[in-house]
């Protein structure tokens, strides 16, 4: 076992683990049940979580490797997924669900990186987000959506 | 998934190539096999504390740390300026932004795989690694060596004025490449490189000089046929060994004329 220390959706949080946890097990033991035991392989994106502001693959993170960084999961970034995931929504793009909070992990990313992305910067970013019900279209059509919408308002 | 009895970010390159040397300690880079992969890994040496995460550039060339990631490479801009964008191209279909954010320029040339797009990219251009104990070595040479115990360190990229290209043929974006194919004239010497054959990448040089003075479609396909002959293939799920013969003729040809060759 070893002691490691980590900031999880901004509280710092202490705690013993084996040495080949992988950060995937770590935040949903501590309450973060949107991030999604999906390929377990590195490929599917569900797992989606920012480390330092970064989108990694949880699954593939070993939370030693996590010590003394912050982490943030969907619990923690509610308010600014609000803003779009409606968009969404709207496009009935979500429909099972379950690849939803990875890749609305990775849109958030996304957005920070590149406030106006095109639609071709859209889908090379989402490329690592796997979905299979929706075909990709209408995610990326709430996507865009809310991008108009947002320069309505300005 | 491997089974990690202790997990040491080493403080020092020699603490990091000490551990290394038992046989079974293993050193993480992107940890992206750890899923993959099984066994016992006594020791799992992380050297994610040495500062090797950074591109560093002066007039002669770039210096990128083992632990540099894909993405790093992919977003720097003087890199890729200088390079003609090979390097953003290889690993744009890699998995995805959240792959790359963690597989390592480190990893993925020390490993290196018969599937490897980084490795022959960096093959198309005036590269060397620097070990630990082995020093500075051209890549083409690391590339046939035998797996040791040394540390990959940095790999450097000499500014060698000159034109790259870099293709690849995939089933489907964000899969494994069925072949991959860089080609690349520095100071009027010119290589082509074929990866993912499936097995480490090769280098084929221009000894014949057939691409001299202005390129042609003519002199392209002479050169594409003579990196064909050079070059042993294989099968495997993605294609058979004829197929990918094949497209290293298509592949080398294209590759030759992006870089600048006139249509005869």
């Amino acid at each position: 076992m070893m002691d490691i220390t980590i900031i999880l959706n901004g509280k710092k949080i202490q705690d013993q683990i084996e040495p080949d946890m992988a950060l995937l097990d770590f935040v949903r033991e501590h309450g973060c049940y949107s991030v999604k035991r999906g390929c377990e392989s590195s490929n599917c994106g569900l797992c989606t979580v920012l480390m330092d502001e970064v989108p990694v693959l949880s699954c593939s993170v070993l939370a030693a490797r996590a010590d003394g960084h912050r982490v943030d999961t969907l619990e923690g970034l509610q308010e600014e997924a609000e803003e779009f995931v409606g968009f969404i929504a709207d496009q009935g793009a979500d429909q099972c669900g379950f690849c939803n909070p990875g890749f609305v992990m990775n849109t958030i990313a996304l957005l920070r990186e590149n406030p106006d992305p095109t639609d071709d910067e859209i889908r090379a970013f989402l490329a690592g987000n796997l979905c299979r019900c929706s075909g990709y279209e209408g995610q990326l059509r709430g996507i865009r959506s809310f991008l108009n919408s947002r320069k309505e308002e300005k | 998934m491997i089974n990690i009895q202790k997990y040491v970010r080493a403080q020092s390159l020699e603490e990091a190539y000490t551990l290394n040397q038992k046989k079974k300690n293993r050193i993480l880079a992107g940890m992206l096999w750890t899923r993959m992969e099984s066994g016992n890994v006594p020791v799992a040496i992380d050297l994610c504390d040495l500062g090797l995460d950074k591109i560093e550039e002066n007039e002669e060339e770039f210096s990128i740390g083992a632990m540099v990631t894909l993405r790093q490479l992919q977003m720097h801009e003087s890199f890729e300026n200088y390079c003609d964008g090979i390097v953003a191209k290889a690993v744009k279909d890699i998995i995805g932004v959240q792959f790359r954010n963690l597989a390592t320029v480190g990893g993925s040339i020390w490993g290196r795989f018969g599937f490897s797009d980084v490795l022959t990219a960096f093959m198309a251009l005036d590269t060397y690694v620097e070990l630990y104990k082995g020093g500075v070595i051209p890549l083409e040479q690391f590339a046939r060596m035998q797996y040791d115990r040394d540390l990959l360190v940095r790999v450097i990229v000499k500014k060698k004025p000159g034109v790259f290209s870099y293709q690849a043929m995939r089933v489907q974006k964000t899969d494994f490449p069925i072949l991959t194919c860089g080609v690349s004239c520095m100071d009027g010497v010119c290589k082509a490189v074929i990866g993912a054959r499936p097995g480490k990448a090769v280098c084929i040089h221009d000894d014949r000089h057939l691409l001299d003075g202005e390129v042609t479609e003519k002199k392209a396909e002479a050169f594409a046929e003579y990196v064909a002959e050079q070059v042993t293939t294989g099968s495997n799920m993605r294609g058979s060994a004829e197929y990918r013969t094949h497209l290293v003729k298509i592949l080398t040809g294209r590759g030759v004329m992006e870089l600048g060759g006139v249509r005869a």
